[in-house]
C-alpha cells in the first residue's frame, strides 16, 4: 500500500471547514478532535456524489440504483473489515456509532447471557457510553456492575483489575484510549485475562480506531465499537465488530424490516449477519462516505499519525506545564496519545473555553461525559485539547499563548 | 458574540469581590443547586422575616466566572426585597440585570444561581421533609 507523505499542513487544504475565520479576524484552530473530527473534501464529495447519481435504499430494490446504492454500502462494509483487520465482512454491523455499538451488545448479548450473581466489570476511566448501558443492563438482568479504579497518574490499575476478575465476571467492558487521559490501555493483556475467567471483552474504540493500527482478529476482542465522525467521517455512522460466532447467537436488537428472514402473522425468524442487526433502512449516505474516509486514512500511514499527535501533545504539554498553575491529567506523554486534558489554578473549566474561543481556539470543556473519572481526580471539570491529523505545531503555539493570556486575564485585576 | 463583551468590568467585579458570598446566620430558608454539565454547585441560604421580607440573603458555591458573578448581583438585587417580589423576579429579568449577551450554553451558568434562590423560597430549612 502506497502511503501519503504525511505533511499536516498540505492535508490542512483538503478540509474547507478548518480554513474560515470564527471571529472576525481570527482564524479557527480545531482542537476538539476527541468529540468530532472534520471531514476532508473527498467525504463531502462522497456525500454529494451519492444523493446525487446512486441513491436508493439498499437489499430491496431490482432497479439499478438500489444495486449501485447497495454495492457501494456494501465496498464500505468491506472497507470497514479491512481497515480494523476483522476476518469476516459480516463481522462489521454499521449502527449510527460507538453509544449504538455499545448499547446493541448491553441489550442483546447482555440480555441473553446475564442473570443475577454475574459481574460485569468495567473502568473508572469509561466514558458514559460504556457505563450507562451496562448499569441499565444490570437492572433488567440483576447482575452487578464493578469498577476497576484507575492510578494516580491515570493508568488503569491492573493489579486491581485482575483481582476483581473472576469466575463471576461475564463482561469486560474497556476503554481503548481514554478520551480524557489519552491513556492508552493494555488491550491484549485486559482481553487475554478477561477470555482465562471466561469473560467476553467489548472495547470501546473510539478514540482508537481514528489514530492507531487496529487488528481485531489478532486482538482477539469479541466486541468492538467506533464512531465514524471522529474519523473524518459524518456523525450517525459507527460500527460494531463482533466475532461471527457470538454474533451468530445473539437474538436482534431492534427489530424492523432488513432484519428478518421471513415474517408471518404468527411472528418472525431473523436474517443472517450482518443484516440481523440492521433493522430500517440503514445510514447509507454516512456509511459510504464513512468508506471514503477509509480510504483517505489509508493513505496515511497511521504510525505516522500517532507520531505526529504524540510530538503535539509532547510539546502541549512540557509548555502548558512550564507556565506554572497548570495540572496535566493523565498519565506521562509515552503513555498517551492525541489528548491533552488539563486544570488551570484559578479559572474555571467553562472561562478557559471561553477565553480561548476569543483566539478562535476550540476546545472542550466539562466533565467530557466521563463523571466518574471526574470525581476520582477530585476536579469537577477540565479543559481538553485533542489532535488529528490536520494539527500543526502552530496550533500548539496558539493554545499555549491563549492559556497564558487566559491567566493573565484572571490574575491581573487580582 | 465577542467574548469581551461577557467578561465586562462589572461581571469581573463581582466575580472577584462578591455580595454576600458565605452562610446566612439565622436563614429560614435554603436550596442548593448544581449544573452536572460543569460541576457548579450554588446554594442560596435566605433568613425570611414576618412580614415577608428578605431580611437577608447569602451564597456560597463553586463554578465559573459567570456563575458566581449572576449569584452575587442575584444576592444584591433581592436582599431587602419581598417574597412576592423574589418570585416574580423572572429568568429574563435576571438576564437583563447580568448585562453582558450570553450564548444560551452561558444562560445556563447564569442562571443556576437564580434556579437555586427561586427554589429557596420554597424550602424552610426548618421543615423535615425539606433538605
Amino acid at each position: 500500500m502506497a502511503t501519503m507523505h504525511f505533511d499536516p499542513a498540505t492535508l490542512l487544504a483538503d478540509f474547507p471547514i478548518l480554513a474560515q475565520e470564527v471571529h472576525p479576524g481570527v482564524s479557527l484552530r480545531y482542537l476538539d478532535n476527541a468529540a468530532t473530527t472534520h471531514a476532508p473534501r473527498q467525504v463531502l464529495d462522497s456525500i454529494r456524489d451519492t444523493m446525487e447519481r446512486h441513491y436508493a435504499n439498499v437489499h430491496r430494490g431490482i432497479h439499478a440504483l438500489s444495486e449501485q446504492s447497495t454495492e457501494l454500502y456494501e465496498n464500505a462494509r468491506g472497507k470497514l473489515q479491512a481497515f480494523l483487520g476483522a476476518e469476516h465482512a459480516e463481522e462489521i454491523i454499521f449502527t449510527r456509532g460507538t453509544t449504538e455499538s455499545i448499547n446493541l451488545v448491553a441489550r442483546s448479548w447482555g440480555d441473553a447471557n446475564l442473570k443475577p450473581g454475574d459481574e460485569i466489570l468495567l473502568t473508572e476511566m469509561e466514558h458514559h457510553a460504556n457505563l450507562v448501558p451496562w448499569f441499565q443492563a444490570a437492572e433488567r438482568t440483576g447482575a452487578t456492575v464493578r469498577c476497576a479504579p484507575i492510578t494516580d497518574d491515570g493508568q488503569l490499575d491492573m493489579e486491581a483489575f485482575k483481582s476483581m476478575l473472576t469466575t463471576k465476571t461475564k463482561v469486560v467492558g474497556v476503554v481503548a484510549i481514554s478520551n480524557v487521559l489519552g491513556t492508552i490501555n493494555p488491550l491484549e493483556e485486559i482481553i487475554a485475562t478477561a477470555h482465562a475467567v471466561g469473560s467476553v471483552v467489548i472495547v470501546d474504540g473510539a478514540q482508537q480506531a481514528p489514530h492507531q493500527h487496529v487488528n481485531l482478529a489478532e486482538l482477539d476482542t469479541d466486541f468492538y465499537a467506533a464512531s465514524g465522525h471522529k474519523m473524518l467521517g459524518p456523525s450517525g455512522i459507527g460500527i460494531l465488530y463482533g466475532k461471527r460466532e457470538l454474533l451468530q447467537t445473539m437474538p436482534p436488537f431492534l427489530g424492523g424490516g432488513s432484519m428478518i428472514r421471513r415474517v408471518t402473522t404468527e411472528g418472525f425468524e431473523p436474517a443472517e449477519l450482518p443484516t440481523r442487526f440492521e433493522a430500517g433502512t440503514p445510514p447509507i449516505v454516512a456509511a459510504i462516505a464513512l468508506g471514503v474516509a477509509i480510504d483517505y486514512l489509508k493513505k496515511i500511514d497511521l504510525n505516522a499519525v500517532e507520531e505526529h499527535e504524540r510530538t503535539l501533545t509532547v510539546a502541549a504539554q512540557d509548555r502548558l506545564q512550564a507556565l506554572g498553575g497548570v495540572r496535566i491529567l493523565g498519565p506521562s506523554p509515552d503513555k498517551k496519545v492525541g489528548i491533552v486534558s488539563f486544570v488551570v489554578d484559578g479559572v474555571h473549566a467553562h472561562d478557559i473555553a471561553q477565553r480561548l474561543d476569543s483566539h478562535g481556539i476550540a476546545v472542550r470543556a466539562g466533565h467530557h461525559c466521563t463523571m466518574p473519572l471526574h470525581k476520582r481526580l477530585g476536579v469537577a471539570a477540565s479543559s481538553r485539547a485533542s489532535f488529528y491529523i490536520y494539527n500543526t505545531q502552530e496550533d500548539v503555539d496558539c493554545l499555549v499563548s491563549a492559556v497564558e493570556d487566559t491567566q493573565r486575564f484572571f490574575r491581573k485585576r487580582k | 458574540m465577542n467574548e469581551e463583551e461577557i467578561y465586562q468590568e462589572h461581571v469581573l467585579d463581582h466575580y472577584e469581590d462578591p455580595y454576600q458570598k458565605g452562610t446566612c446566620p439565622g436563614a429560614t430558608h435554603a436550596h442548593e443547586e448544581d449544573n452536572p454539565l460543569c460541576g457548579d454547585v450554588v446554594r442560596m441560604e435566605l433568613k425570611i422575616d414576618d412580614e415577608g421580607k428578605i431580611a437577608d440573603v447569602w451564597f456560597d458555591g463553586t463554578g465559573c466566572c459567570i456563575s458566581l458573578a449572576s449569584a452575587s448581583m442575584l444576592t444584591e438585587k433581592l436582599h431587602g426585597k419581598s417574597v412576592d417580589e423574589a418570585k416574580a423576579f423572572a429568568a429574563d429579568d435576571m438576564l437583563t440585570l447580568f448585562g453582558a449577551r450570553l450564548t444560551p450554553n452561558r444562560q445556563k451558568c447564569c442562571l443556576l444561581p437564580w434556579r437555586a434562590l427561586q427554589a429557596a423560597m420554597f424550602s424552610p430549612t426548618t421543615d423535615e421533609s425539606q433538605k
